[in-house]
């Protein structure tokens, strides 16, 4: 329920010289203490945020990382003695080929789709903080969101690879092991999730005016 | 369950002492702290963040479904997930398994963080949200770094992926079936619950509230 009529406009806590913890919402007053009173969360002033040096750190590795993870096998398979690999993209093909379609698209979405969108999204949100862009602040918070969301999401082909090389053991016709790929797979998702978590979203906020959506 | 939105602070609210005022954690705007009823829920004007959402007993329910998540985790660790019967033999595969499907090589690794990503974090997190959480549902003080081990589970939150886990395992049961017959043993079933317990758990998390509880009574 919005009650829209009475649009008051709206004051952060730095407008009136307070510190508001970024976890748990607590404000302080001048002087500030080095953490936060309730929560020990340390409390710094948004001015001096270095969060993105971090963003940008974790985010490169998670790139480098996902370089290895495209081009060496995800998977090793060996049946009657013949053996084959496959890379990600290979795999999604295979799927494709065996006209497991779904299983394709949730493979394509978790392990190409959505990390290549968020490297851009992660890249076009640190940019547009740092060159102060204050067009498009809620557009901008939501894309935030949605990154934090779903990054997790691309584990999905790892867990896949370890289960299935679980399941077909020796004992059976066939065998399948993880290639190089899934371990700079999984640590690329998870370098590009902590450069996520380093970005401080006040910063969305900062550059923006405090209007009305 | 009611839904509103907050009004900011007004302007002659410059006196008022910062203890009754909230930030948004996420975007800064300043409201005066508000006697949100119970079962309601308080959002963010600007961001739409949850600022407080207060239910009676929540901290009793919590507990009781973070044991509840508890005791699944445990099934779902020893039980088998998947059954795969080819050539006419059976094999059971649990999440032991799979994290000792790795045990060799550099994918030793590999193991102990899909091993961790799927049981190790939801249960610390499980844990830390009893050790913090059952002291408050008697009304007694807080125990021993109550706010360290809050701090920590909150955390760890992103990476616990038992969710993404049952996933998977309905990918992989696609992906063999060409080679095998597969089918979805208790351990999966258990896995299913304890996703749909844990989100339960989580629309009933106040932090707020915890966080004002934990002060209050640490003092
Ligand atoms: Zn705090
Ligand atoms: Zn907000």
């Amino acid at each position: 329920m919005e009650n829209a009529g009475t649009a008051q406009p709206l004051i952060t806590a730095r407008d009136r010289g307070l510190v508001g913890c970024p976890n748990c919402g607590r404000v302080h007053s001048a002087p500030v203490p080095a953490v936060c009173v309730r929560c020990s969360e340390p409390l710094r002033d948004i001015a001096h945020d270095r969060s993105l040096q971090r963003v940008w750190a974790w985010l490169a590795a998670g790139l480098i990382a996902y370089i290895p993870a495209n081009i060496y096998p995800m998977l090793r398979t060996e049946s009657l003695g013949r053996s084959s690999e496959s890379t990600i993209l290979e795999g999604v093909v295979e799927l494709i080929q065996h006209e497991s379609y779904f299983v394709a698209l949730v493979v394509f979405t978790a392990s190409i789709a959505i990390p290549i969108s968020k490297f851009f999204a992660i890249i076009y949100l640190a940019l547009s903080v740092q060159r102060k862009v204050r067009q498009g602040v809620h557009n901008r918070y939501r894309l935030y969101e949605v990154v934090e969301f779903i990054g997790r999401w691309s584990m999905v082909d790892v867990f896949v690879v370890a289960i299935l090389a679980a399941l077909v053991q020796l004992d059976f016709a066939a065998t399948v092991n993880p290639g190089i790929a899934a371990i700079s797979f999984a640590l690329s998702v998870a370098f590009t999730m902590l450069s996520a978590q380093s970005f401080n979203p006040k910063l969305i906020w900062e550059s923006g005016e405090l209007s009305q959506p | 369950m009611q839904d509103f939105t907050l009004n900011p602070s007004d302007r002659s609210a410059s006196g008022t002492d910062p203890e009754d005022m909230i930030a948004c954690p996420t975007c800064d705007a300043l409201y005066r702290l508000p006697d949100v009823a119970k079962g309601s829920r308080a959002r963010c004007r600007r961001c739409h963040t949850t600022l407080t959402a207060p239910r009676d007993g929540a901290m009793t329910q919590i507990v009781m479904l973070a044991g509840t998540s508890f005791i699944l985790m445990l099934a779902g660790v020893f039980f088998p997930f998947l059954e795969l019967t080819a050539a006419g033999r059976t094999q059971r595969s649990s999440i032991l398994d799979v994290a000792l499907a790795y045990s060799d090589g550099p994918f030793v690794g590999l193991a102990i963080a899909v091993g961790a990503l799927i049981v190790i974090v939801p249960l610390l997190r499980l844990l830390a949200l009893i050790y913090v959480l059952a002291p408050m549902a008697f009304g007694w003080r807080p125990a021993r770094d109550a706010i360290a081990v809050f701090r920590f589970s909150e955390r760890i939150k992103p990476w616990s992926m038992a969710e993404i886990f049952i996933v998977s395992v309905a990918i992989s049961l696609i992906k063999v079936a060409g080679l095998a017959h597969l089918s979805l043993g208790p351990a999966f079933w258990a896995f299913v619950v304890l996703v749909f317990v844990t989100a339960l758990k989580d629309t009933f998390m106040c932090r707020l509230t915890i966080w004002k509880t934990l002060e209050q009574r640490s003092h």
